[in-house]
């Protein structure tokens, strides 16, 4: 019926171009007795952690940056075969396996890229392997390096003389460090990388052949299920395992802390015992009502930070004659992975293995290591992908609950998480205030900007020592991060703006440096981060989208107040040129009609239409992009239809452009269902936004708007990150093109029918 | 327990499960298939689709009894990796996917649909996937597709 390989014989099977020359234990990473890490694989300074070329020429890379649906294992791919000068083909990509791929932490916030695609890690291993095998050439063929050429693992000199990769090193180590100082191929030499190649995955995944965690299978696996704590913060005070004796199958009721879990033969018995199962919670605290929730945020002590402050922002909002002032909030928002997460572990007494979605196989290890009590050494986890994720989902609470679980039933354990497991449970993208004033000088021009946010965060990533940041953790009796209530003291260091706190119209100068991309220099940014009643981590632009929503908002609120065209005067108060210049190419490719808003002569009534525009420099230096929305607004029911979107982007030289236009548009829809619809609901005691008929989304049947790109390959830049540029700017570019098209503001997500028709009531 | 017989894919399983357990998991647990996945468990998203006598059906509420003897067509019964179906040729051309997991739910609705209707209007095709999710947002690229495949077929 099939030929499934699993992902244990995957590994063996490509661990086996490697280990046709090393003797070790590599070699058998599941058999019995310790597989202990092999250095001279893991050392991300010896190039043998990263490649190595088999005796059939097959280049094997490794890297610790796995892909979730962004493309990061096409693009890779690309990147190494470019590098070595080889066919895709011949390029055999293996992704963050504790065992064999180096640690580089993290898959996520936009840092692929970055890492991998520039001068060090991976890219750089890869152009040291080209230099070495031309170098061992030049010596095997008594000819000089330069008088070399490669193509297709085949090194050539002049007259015919020729020698393959697999003849000067197929199958043995290279035995040299990555060289800080390897050459990498330019982008004008690029024939593999910076072209449009389709997704590598494209044919598996349509034909449904390709592997998700969800469909890993290993002998003698059972089921697991978890019951967490209905209301939030909600403690078990008892639980009652007759209650589910009767089920067949049921193997183990386990509980540790206030973790509850059950483990079954079948996947169909352990979702009934865990619907079954009686369990007396003890109620957690009331939660703070949601409708009030942002003076809720405003009284709470809190972490304070200070950015940027340049002494004279409240003299000059004093003597100013004209001063305005806006707040803006954000909603928690789920990941809402369409995939509710799912892992399998085999915890042995002396051993692990772990297959899970985690955007953090090293830091994984981890925290099985600290929830099972093995050394993090004996604990391999594996990235399988899972449903895309978009941040920090349940993928490594699933983790670590299939890591308990099969601890405590002594056999390899799958768990599914249900639907509201997750929804309930997971860590949320943070809920934000954002308060802006800005002082306005005689000439209209922007003389001062104040902006003080608000966010509310619990737990996080657990990285490599806070499993209690997520559920599992906590539950199993681990703390979570809170802020540490701290006033905020003068900012000593460059400004870094990672989270986009800074409006990128400021100069974000600190002690005389200047970071920032724009020109005002009356400029304070002050953030306040109190405890969330619900965890949080990061959700796809995190914190980025928050406020630039708020910046991009008030910048065009202060454009209207001023009468100016929202790209004239943005370009007045920028001076980076590469969010210049998106500004530009999206304003040109637009068409965009150079005038105030809101658009003169529109109906009060009816359905109206209206364009808006958004730039932003991605955490600061990360990406550069501009967006221009087009919407109709229906008067009568408060609908916002998006009709058009134009984007400029630039994240340096571009690695795949079709796969660059892919995260483009998906960032946009994925930005414009947050916009409009999506929003964590609660009342005095849990969640009850848990599931896809009270968490809304965008479905596929929706009225498409049109989506156009324009692609900046700036081939001298360094290569940045591009998945989450785009979606930061959507809320913003929607709610200035409704201003446009209604002379209504809206400073609320959602956008829903009810708030756009509040602010068309309340419109001047 | 009992065991049923199932003709999945052109082949004929006997297992051996609780007749309640949802249709999804006897092909993903017990059939090993990976086209259809567990989304939601609730209907409401569409990623365990497959196709059951022709029609397509959320498989995580269907319990496997109600199969009966209705033939079971998944994401990989309709073509492979070497010679996909022309729906799976279209998606694969429009480079429909980020991370592929709603696909069962997309392409089988849609060729469900087609089947019925080859002439489905946009709005028609936008009715028939209005209970369809696709979280990476893909949706441009995979109504292209939808069309893609609906015109070669005319």
């Amino acid at each position: 019926m099939k030929t499934e390989i699993s992902r244990r014989d995957f590994v063996k099977a490509s661990g086996a171009l490697v280990v046709s020359f090393t003797a070790s234990s590599l070699l058998q990473p599941l058999a019995q007795g310790p597989f202990d890490t092999h250095p001279s694989h893991i050392d991300p300074a010896k190039l043998d952690s990263w490649l190595a070329v088999a005796s059939d020429g097959t280049v094997t890379a490794y890297t610790g940056k796995c892909d979730f649906g962004q493309g990061m294992f096409t693009v890779q791919t690309q990147l190494v075969a470019e590098e070595l000068c080889v066919s895709i083909e011949k390029v055999k990509l293996v992704q963050c396996d504790t065992s064999v791929t180096p640690d580089q932490g993290t898959t996520s916030g936009s840092q692929s890229t970055p890492t991998n695609f520039n001068t060090s890690d991976l890219a750089q291993a890869a152009a040291t392997a080209r230099e070495a095998l031309i170098a061992l050439a030049a010596k095997k063929l008594g000819v000089l390096a330069e008088q070399l050429t490669v193509e297709n693992g085949v090194v050539r000199a002049k007259g015919g003389r020729r020698v393959s990769y697999s003849d000067l090193i197929g199958g043995k180590h290279f035995n040299l460090a990555v060289n800080s100082a390897a050459k990498r191929r330019s982008p004008p030499e690029w024939k593999v990388l910076g072209k449009p190649v389709p997704s590598l995955d494209m044919a598996a995944l349509m034909t449904g052949t390709f592997e998700f965690v969800h469909n890993v299978h290993l002998p003698g696996m059972v089921h697991g299920r978890v019951v967490r704590p209905p209301e939030t913060g909600a403690t078990v005070a008892k639980v009652d395992e007759e209650s589910v004796r009767q089920i067949s199958g049921l193997i183990k009721v386990v509980i540790r802390n206030n973790f509850v879990g059950v483990v079954a033969e079948k996947q169909w018995q352990a979702a009934q015992a865990a619907r079954t199962l009686k369990v007396d919670w003890k109620p957690g605290p009331v939660l703070p009502p949601q409708k009030d929730f942002c003076d809720y945020m405003r009284k709470q002590p809190s972490y304070d930070v200070m950015l940027v402050d340049s002494n004279d922002v409240d003299d000059k909002l004093k003597s100013s004659a004209q001063v305005l002032k806006a707040t803006y909030l954000h909603p928690y928002q789920a990941h809402g992975s369409i995939g509710s997460s799912c892992a399998v572990a085999d915890v042995q007494p002396d051993r692990a293995t772990v297959w899970s979605p985690t955007q953090s196989v090293y830091p994984t290890q981890h925290g099985v290591s600290a929830l099972t009590g093995l050394p993090f050494e004996k604990v391999r986890v594996i990235f399988v992908r899972g449903a895309g994720c978009y941040g920090l989902n349940a993928a490594d609470t699933v983790t670590y609950d299939a890591a308990l679980l099969s601890q405590a039933a002594r056999k390899p354990v799958r768990v599914q998480l249900t639907r509201q497991d997750e929804f309930i449970s997971e860590n949320y993208g943070s809920a934000c205030m954002i308060e802006q004033q800005a002082a306005l000088d005689s000439s209209g021009a922007i003389a001062a900007w104040n902006c003080e946010a608000w966010t509310a965060s619990l737990g996080n990533r657990p990285g490599y020592d806070r499993p209690g940041n997520v559920i599992t953790g906590m539950l199993a009796g681990f703390d979570p991060e809170t802020p540490a209530p701290q006033a905020a003291t003068a900012p000593k260091s460059e400004l870094r703006n990672r989270s986009n706190y800074v409006p990128s119209y400021l100069a974000g100068c600190v002690n005389g440096t200047c970071a920032g991309a724009g020109s005002i220099r009356s400029e304070r940014v002050l953030t306040h981060q109190v405890r969330s009643p619900f965890f949080t981590g990061p959700l796809r632009s995190p914190l980025r989208l928050q406020n630039t929503f708020a910046h991009e908002c008030f910048m065009d609120e202060i454009c209207a107040y001023v009468k100016s065209d929202p790209v004239a005067y943005r370009l007045q108060h920028l001076r980076d040129t590469r969010i210049i210049d998106v500004l530009n190419a999206a304003a040109k490719a637009a068409h965009w009609d150079a005038r105030p808003s809101p658009k003169p002569g529109a109906a009060r009534t009816g359905t109206v239409t209206g364009r808006g525009i958004a730039c932003v420099a991605y955490e600061g230096d990360n990406g550069y992009a501009a967006l221009i929305a087009e919407v109709e607004v229906d008067q009568a029911s408060g609908a916002v239809q998006p009709r058009r979107f134009v984007c400029a982007h630039d994240c340096g030289p571009i690695s795949n452009p079709d796969g660059l236009r892919n995260q483009i548009e998906g960032g946009i829809l994925q930005g414009m269902s947050r916009a409009l619809v999506e929003e964590i609901t609660w009342d005095d005691r849990k969640v009850t936004s848990t599931d896809w008929s009270t968490y809304n989304t965008l479905y596929l049947g929706i009225q498409l708007p049109e989506i156009e790109c324009v692609l900046l390959d700036r081939c001298s830049a360094p290569a940045s990150g591009a998945g989450e540029t785009a979606i930061t700017l959507v809320a913003a570019a929607l709610g200035n093109a409704t201003f446009d098209a209604t002379g209504a503001r809206l400073r609320e997500i959602p956008f829903t029918p009810d708030r756009v028709k509040a602010a068309l009531t309340s419109r001047g | 327990m009992a065991a049923i017989s199932l003709k999945v894919n052109a082949h004929v399983h006997t297992v051996d499960v609780d007749l309640e357990t949802p249709l999804l998991y006897v092909l993903s647990d017990e059939m090993h298939l990976r086209g259809p996945k567990f989304g939601c468990g609730m209907a409401q998203c569409g990623s365990c689709t497959v196709l059951v006598g022709g029609e397509a059906r959320r498989s995580c509420v269907m319990p496997v009894s109600a199969v009966k003897q209705q033939e079971v067509t998944t994401l990989e019964g309709l073509g492979t990796p070497e010679k996909p179906h022309p729906i799976q040729q279209a998606f694969i051309q429009e480079g429909a996917a980020q991370c592929g997991f709603c696909l069962s739910g997309v392409i089988v609705t849609a060729k469900a649909l087609l089947d019925e209707k080859p002439q489905a209007s946009d709005e028609e095709i936008r009715e028939a996937l209005s209970s369809i999710l696709c979280r990476c947002f893909t949706h441009t690229r995979m109504l292209r597709a939808i069309k893609r495949y609906q015109r070669s077929r005319a």
